[in-house]
């Protein structure tokens, strides 16, 4: 490092601020850490918020305790939205009028709902799902007797939905396109899902068209047009997630579907990095591409990677995207991306459990994703991720025999 | 201790670099053969949420738990970082005429 460096702040108290906190810990630096997130509590995991977590009226499961913080002298101001960054002056402002001084910043500022349009932000009856706070007032309504509409059939509505079936409330799942999960999972897991959830009750609806919604003083009213008029006690938006990226499009920096970081996540700022759902980034095992991912895991990675290049490490990322989703005692894993795949092989693991490995046109393996039962396809699916991030070529009858295993692959 | 040595399997049930569950009243363990040959064993499940880590993957000195990819070294039960911050705890193992057993005090 040229200068000193003795201040570092970060915006965006989630999963993502929390681990880079702690990665600067133990990556030797000793200085000053303020990490300052707009919600009450501390950083919290968010994935059980959908799933049993929100069945659970305690505290949110905490990343650390406060003890933790403390012990390793990290600032932590909770309840704190960031107002604006001066780059010249580095400065942060506070919605409380703080002024805070940085020699590195990271933005962890994470995404927000996406909501339809003309949607207001929380009301009683129509509502979204991303916080304790929308955890805490969903959970409700999950009751016998009440009716959820749920608009979205990606991992959010289809969690939701199998937390609400579990408390027993009546579950209506309106999707707009012809199949739920359509957005990065392949059509025959989805069709897992699907059916799944039908034999447990849930009402789900495809090529859905909403024309409107109407809060009334009780129940909402969905008019599906020919679909004819849904009333339901609660109406949970889950559309996908857009990136928060004002506070850092305000003070100029480059955005470009997130904020827009280097492989090592710099953005056009050399002072200013950005990690987690907030930034777009290149992927190198594919080719560079540009993409952005709401991923706990890719959380944890990226804020873990952002301390050690905030400190002048300069590493690439490295990892492969990995998502999971838990629906009913159904686990689904994914690594890596399948689009652009040439060959599909699928491998079966007993008792309706499967993988499918997608390979491109060069036979690089690109993708696995997988269904079943617990942790059925846990162990292969990690185990593709490690060929994926290796660039291995693995034969066809190889993947699909249960007969290799996927480890001796790892080292061919 | 000595008293308390109980069977787990025989030696050659568990693969080099690989892990298996076992139970054993009304408590679960993961006992593990490291890529070296030599056996260990931890409490089965994860501490931070409870999940087997038998259905994990061993690598070298290391369990990764299948569910959120918490990290242990199974040698020592020491937590290796997010999301894992408490320790397994581990016990005391032996293998004797091809077999593996483990003191579960």
């Amino acid at each position: 490092m040229n200068r000193p460096m003795n201040r570092i702040i970060i915006v965006g108290a989630g999963e993502c601020g929390a681990r880079a906190a702690f990665g600067l810990r133990e990556k030797g630096y000793e200085a000053e850490i303020t990490l300052i997130g707009a919600e009450p509590h501390l950083p919290y995991e968010r994935p059980p918020l959908s799933k049993d977590g929100l069945a659970d009226p305690q505290d949110p499961k905490f990343v650390a305790d406060a003890e933790r913080y403390q012990a390793a002298g990290i600032k932590v101001l909770t309840d704190s939205s960031v107002e604006a960054i001066d780059r010249a002056a580095k400065t942060v402002r506070t919605a409380d009028g703080r002024e805070l001084t940085y020699d590195r910043l990271l933005l962890a500022t994470g995404s927000r709902p996406r909501l339809l349009p003309g949607q207001p932000q929380a009301t009683p009856l129509i509502r979204v799902l991303r916080t304790h706070a929308d955890a805490a007032a969903i959970r409700l309504h999950l009751a016998p007797g009440k009716v959820i509409a749920i608009i979205g059939g990606g991992f959010i509505g289809l969690e939701l939905a199998a937390t609400a079936r579990k408390r027993g409330a009546d579950v209506v799942l309106l999707e707009g396109l012809p199949r739920v999960l359509s957005r990065g999972v392949p059509e025959e897991i989805a069709t897992v899902v699907a059916e799944r959830h039908r034999l447990e009750g849930v009402d789900i609806r495809c090529n859905v068209r909403i024309l409107g919604i109407e809060a009334g003083e009780e129940r909402a009213k969905i008019d599906l047009g020919d679909g004819g008029l849904l009333e339901a006690d609660l109406v949970v938006v889950g559309i996908g997630a857009v990136p928060n990226t004002a506070l850092a499009e305000a003070a100029g920096l480059f955005v470009d579907n997130g904020i827009a970081v280097d492989e090592t996540l710099c953005t056009s700022d050399p002072n200013i990095f950005a990690a987690g759902d907030c930034c777009s980034f290149p992927l190198g095992h594919y080719g560079g591409r540009r993409i952005r991912l709401e991923a706990w895991r890719n959380a944890q990675d990226q804020g873990t990677l952002a301390a050690a290049n905030l400190l002048g490490a300069a590493e690439p990322i490295a990892s492969v995207p990995w998502f999971w989703s838990d629906q009913y005692d159904l686990t689904l894993q994914i690594a890596g991306l399948a689009e652009g795949a040439a060959t599909t092989v699928r491998r079966d693991l007993g008792d309706g459990a499967f993988i499918l490995f997608h390979l491109d046109a060069s036979g690089r393996l690109i993708s696995a994703s997988g269904i079943g039962k617990g942790n059925a396809i846990a162990r292969d699916i990690r185990l593709a991720e490690m060929l994926i991030a290796a660039g291995k070529r693995p034969s066809p009858q190889a993947l699909r025999s249960t007969e290799t295993k996927l480890k001796a692959l790892l080292a061919a | 201790m000595s008293g308390n040595w109980i069977e787990v399997c025989a030696a050659d049930e568990i693969d080099e670099e690989d892990v298996i569950r076992f139970d054993h009243d009304g408590r679960t363990f993961a006992v593990y053969r490291s890529p070296d040959d030599e056996y260990f064993a931890t409490d089965g499940l994860c501490t931070h949420e409870h999940i087997h880590l038998a259905d994990g993957l061993v690598m070298d000195d290391i369990i990764e738990c299948p569910k959120h990819n918490g990290r242990f070294n199974y040698k020592t039960g020491q937590a290796k970082g997010a999301p894992v911050c408490v320790n397994l705890k581990t016990y005391p193992v032996k293998v004797e005429a091809g077999s593996v057993f483990i003191a579960v005090a």
